[in-house]
């Protein structure tokens, strides 16, 4: 497959609805990876999604509601129930335990993830809607991002080969 | 590497996981020309069906993968 060929390139979209530490990942992960692929991908942020796009990010993480989680401490799997989850600044401690973990096993942190989406040409809009809805500033996210609606995805979606919603 | 193959870029990922050696690989054959070959290494467990994938999707040639001491290592062949 030519690399510039970008007449026969297959396309791929991502809604990216979530901006939470963990679920910021799927979307970057199959975006950077896909372009690395010769893919020519859009990302759609919209809803907690369009905070991904903060020039500085403050992503964290909760086990609150989250019956699955469950970190490796120690050797052992352990779960936190939500009473203990929704005592003040545990968010905060298991934000900082889920960045070392991350740390440790060699996981790309968030902020190189997008950095590398920049670099591979991905398209990046910002839904317009959730910025009036929000009261966000355009002026706070990182350069290159382009504004639209669900128009502007339906127009990039119909011409791909592959859409998800995360 | 073996004898047969000579690596013209080296490039090492190992303590890097999931997305990293094939987003680092990429920018490093971008910036190879058609033929050469490059050597990488990595610990990702998922290395080598990653690996496989992004050759045969991107046209890239995968020439051969083998095992140095639990670090998988690819020679892959930029294929324009």
């Amino acid at each position: 497959m030519a690399d510039m060929d970008l007449g026969d390139a297959k396309k791929m979209t991502i809604i990216c609805t979530k901006g939470t530490l963990d679920w910021a990942y799927p979307p970057f992960i199959l975006a950077t990876t896909a372009a690395a692929m010769d893919v020519d991908v859009t990302m759609f942020f919209t809803f907690y999604g369009l905070g991904l796009l903060d020039k500085k990010l403050n992503l964290g993480v909760t086990t609150l509601g989250n019956a699955s989680m469950r970190m490796p401490i120690g050797g052992m799997q352990m779960a936190m129930p939500n009473m203990v989850a929704s005592i003040p600044f545990v968010t905060a401690g298991t934000t900082v335990m889920m960045k070392n973990l991350i740390k440790k096993k060699g996981v790309a942190s968030i902020e190189e993830l997008r950095e590398a989406a920049v670099l591979s040409d991905i398209r990046m809009i910002g839904c317009q809607m959730t910025i009036d809805l929000f009261e966000k500033n355009a002026d706070d996210f990182i350069d290159g991002v382009e504004l639209g609606g669900a128009a502007t995805w339906m127009e990039s979606a119909l011409q791909s080969d592959i859409n998800l919603y995360m | 590497m073996s004898e047969e193959i000579k690596a013209d870029v080296v490039l090492d990922t190992t303590g890097l996981n999931c997305p990293l050696p094939i987003l680092k690989a990429k920018k490093a054959l971008k910036a190879m020309d058609d033929g050469q070959i490059l050597e990488l290494a990595s610990t990702d467990p998922g290395a080598v069906k990653d690996f496989e994938a992004f050759c045969k999707a991107t046209g890239n040639n995968l020439i051969k993968h083998w095992m140095d001491s639990n670090v998988f290592m690819f020679a892959i062949k930029r294929v324009v």
